[in-house]
């Protein structure tokens, strides 16, 4: 029983240690704060519910994608009955104006790298707006 | 009731002659319309203004084509060869007096059978039921095999990241990637919008027409029944769709 201070004192050492990682996020405050998107301010629907949004923007991306590409259907009538065109920078882009405002900071902190705008050109980087 | 061989056979062949006949005659008469583009291009309207490079301005500027510095890595939509190098079947030494040196128009032909479609290994360029041989560059691996099957050389490689050899951005249109191969794709974007490919827009000498061959009272129709007409390389049997007009 003579070593008690010195087992407390290293199993003490040792769950700070090993919880770190939750202390400092902790303390930086980055643990429990969600990314916070710039949403567009005119438009207050988007081409399917926000919770389907948040979740499947990238299956409704992809099928999108194939059907303009593939199928030459240019068209999407939105839930609300709304036809929107399917287009990234054209339709998405035009509410969703700054993708470093609105992609980058939930793909940030999801930490996916998607792969569209290695393509797609992010309307912000085009000096003087659309050519 | 009895019936011998003879009629049997007779009252077989018989309804089986009805039942043919019927059938062909309730064919639908008419079919619907339907579209195949081709272009048709007047060499000598083209050919007033030898540094007049227009057209490949313009899709340049639509597609953001990269200009690349060397040649080994040049992306071409639409450009310019010389004419024996676009016919080479069809010049003698006196025709090559005139036109050897002069210039055509070359681009994708949009063949009716595309030999870049069938080595795809990925399907990712296929002829589309109005004829245009498209491109899908989410799914181009870069295996280059189209750019070796095609016989017109109108397919690109991006040996380079083309996106710093662009001049001016057009954010309406993808640039590509290295890796990916691309060609002229009748400006297919432009025709969902129903506008004419950026090329025949932009020729002050309305040099280049578009339109529908399958509808006989089209622009294209109707050049190519008061003109004779060439293709590059009939012989190969992949039934280009751009027409010279001679």
């Amino acid at each position: 029983m003579r070593d008690r201070g010195i087992i407390v004192s290293g199993l003490a050492g040792f769950l700070v240690l090993i919880t770190f990682p939750v202390w400092y996020n902790l303390a930086a405050g980055t643990t429990s704060k969600a990314p916070d998107l710039k949403r567009p301010e005119q438009e207050k629907n988007c081409v399917a519910p926000v919770a389907y949004m948040r979740t499947s923007h990238m299956e409704l991306l992809t099928t999108w994608r194939d059907q303009v590409v593939r199928q030459n259907i240019r068209t999407f009538k939105a839930f609300d009955g709304t036809t929107y065109t399917m287009d990234l920078t054209q339709t998405c882009m035009k509410c969703h104006a700054s993708k470093a405002d609105f992609c980058d900071r939930c793909h940030a902190y999801a930490g996916v790298t998607p792969h569209c705008w290695d393509c797609h050109i992010d309307p912000k980087l085009v000096q003087g707006g659309r050519g | 009731m009895s019936i011998d061989r003879r009629t049997f056979l007779g009252v077989v062949g018989f309804s089986a002659l009805a039942i043919a006949g019927r059938s062909s005659i309730a064919a639908p008469v008419a079919p619907p319309l339907s579209t195949r583009w081709a272009m048709v291009i007047d060499p000598r309207k083209c050919l007033k203004d030898e540094g007049c490079i227009d057209c490949i301005a313009a899709c340049d500027k639509a597609h953001n084509v990269p200009h690349l510095p060397e040649r080994a890595h040049e992306v071409k939509w639409i450009w310019r060869e010389p004419f024996d190098k676009v016919f080479p079947g069809q010049s003698s030494s006196y025709t090559e007096e005139t036109l050897k040196e002069r210039p055509a128009l070359v681009f994708c032909n949009h063949c009716d059978n595309p030999p870049c479609v069938r080595v795809c290994p990925t399907k990712a360029t296929w002829k589309r039921a109005d004829g245009i041989v498209m491109m899908d560059w989410h799914r181009c691996i870069g295996c280059r095999y189209c750019v070796a099957a095609c016989p017109y050389g109108s397919r690109s490689f991006n040996w380079l990241d083309p996106r710093p050899h662009i001049k001016q951005l057009n954010p309406d249109f993808p640039t590509r990637t290295k890796g990916v191969v691309e060609k002229c794709n009748f400006c297919e974007e432009r025709l969902a919008r129903r506008e004419q490919p950026a090329c025949v827009v932009a020729c002050p000498e309305k040099a280049l027409v578009f339109g529908n061959l399958n509808d006989p009272a089209s622009e294209v129709r109707e050049l190519l029944r008061g003109r004779y007409s060439i293709r590059r390389k009939p012989e190969l049997g992949t039934q280009p769709e751009i027409y010279y007009l001679v």
